[in-house]
């Protein structure tokens, strides 16, 4: 078994009570044609160096917990195999726009208070009992939002933006999209709330496209287009309010 | 909460880190190739209230070395600008569907793009009617 493959892992590192700021280190990981990155970082945590720190649990990009850099590109560990970046260096880092927490962790407070600040919920004006029937819906409805809802939190379309990385109060595209996700759900009656969200400053119009987000998600949820639609929608949402006063832009 | 001594890194020269960034920003830098169109045509217009010898003048200023290297410049700007954005149209606008089927995104891009020829052609085919 003389074919063994290797291939140098180069990590980013940061150590919150030693570290000043972030330094590489490079590790000489073995590879075979089915491990993929997140294996590889394994390899080091079990053989080479217990100390590096790194988030993942599900290894089949649906916890969207491993989400890094990969050679600067921002991508799922256990969706990237090494097969592809070997032979030769890769450099991995923490998701960008992100503060580091420590190594590939990074620090997830600020996405998970604009996730709670998009009401990610069915909202019914009237709580409905399970007397009032199941909420139908026709295949066209699902389809409005179907796409969205597959957004599995990973922050990758976080590390793609680069107006996120310039300017962090800016909602983003994930939780955008799941704002929009229920806003396009026919059972949901919580659009009016969240048109403060959509309208404010940090809001849809804090996007200028440049939808990268759409290129690196790896379900397919294009937060670019869930985000711009949303333009439109404030737009009416602004002009309708002097033909038709009403509580949409209460907040 | 345990305060976090966390670590941000820097954004600086962020357009230059993915050949994405850098074509995003040329989608946004050649908007000033249709405004310096955009120029030319509105200094001709003005050019028109002054006269016909004012007019006739700017006519020839069109024709010299530098504005036909200028003109290429701005047609190579607004071939990309155009490009570009009609790449990321079906992102603006809502789910398109004929009958039950959403219309694919190529479809609307190419649509978009054939509508920009279009109008091209009749604007070209009315200025060489009205030069003739």
């Amino acid at each position: 078994m003389s074919t063994e493959k290797r291939i140098q892992i180069e990590c980013l590192r940061y150590h919150p009570e030693q570290d000043k700021e972030p330094r590489l280190q490079t590790y000489d990981v073995p590879y075979t044609d089915d491990m993929s990155l997140l294996q590889g970082l394994q390899y080091i945590k079990d053989h080479l160096d217990g100390s590096l720190t790194f988030r993942w649990s599900c290894r089949m990009a649906i916890c969207g917990s491993c989400g890094v850099m990969i050679n600067g590109v921002p991508s799922l560990g256990c969706h990237t195999f090494l097969r592809d970046l070997g032979p030769g260096k890769v450099r991995v880092e923490p998701l960008t726009h992100f503060p580091i927490q420590r190594d590939l962790a990074i620090d997830q407070t600020d996405f998970l208070r604009k996730l709670e600040s998009v009401k990610p919920w069915i909202i019914n004006q009237t709580p409905k009992k399970p007397s009032d029937g199941a909420n139908r819906q026709t295949p066209l409805q699902i389809d409005d939002y179907y796409q969205f809802s597959e957004c599995i939190n990973c922050l990758l379309c976080y590390a793609a933006c680069p107006q996120y990385g310039l300017n962090p109060e800016f909602t983003g595209p994930a939780a955008l999209t799941l704002l929009h996700r229920y806003n396009a759900d026919s059972r949901d009656e919580g659009t009016a709330e969240r048109m403060a969200v959509i309208n404010g400053e940090n809001g849809v119009w804090g996007c200028t496209l440049v939808s990268y987000c759409s290129e690196v998600c790896p379900k397919g949820v294009d937060p670019a287009r869930a985000i711009n639609q949303n333009k439109i929608n404030s737009t009416k949402d602004y002009f309708l309010r002097f033909v038709a006063p009403r509580g949409a832009s209460k907040g | 909460m345990t305060a976090r001594n966390t670590y941000k890194r820097p954004m600086t020269g962020w357009y230059k880190r993915l050949p994405f960034y850098t074509r995003y920003l040329w989608r946004e830098a050649t908007c000033f190739a249709v405004i310096a169109y955009a120029l030319v045509l509105l200094t001709g217009l003005w050019r028109y209230t002054q006269g016909a010898e004012a007019f006739n003048a700017w006519r020839a200023a069109l024709s010299s070395p530098l504005s036909l290297v200028l003109h290429v410049a701005i047609l190579a700007g607004f071939v990309f600008h155009s490009w570009t954005w009609f790449e990321v149209m079906p992102k603006t606008i809502p789910f398109v569907r004929m009958g039950d089927k959403r219309v694919p995104d190529d479809v609307i891009v190419r649509s978009g793009v054939m509508a920009a020829l279009a109008a091209t052609v009749v604007v070209l085919g009315l200025a060489y009617w009205a030069l003739k």
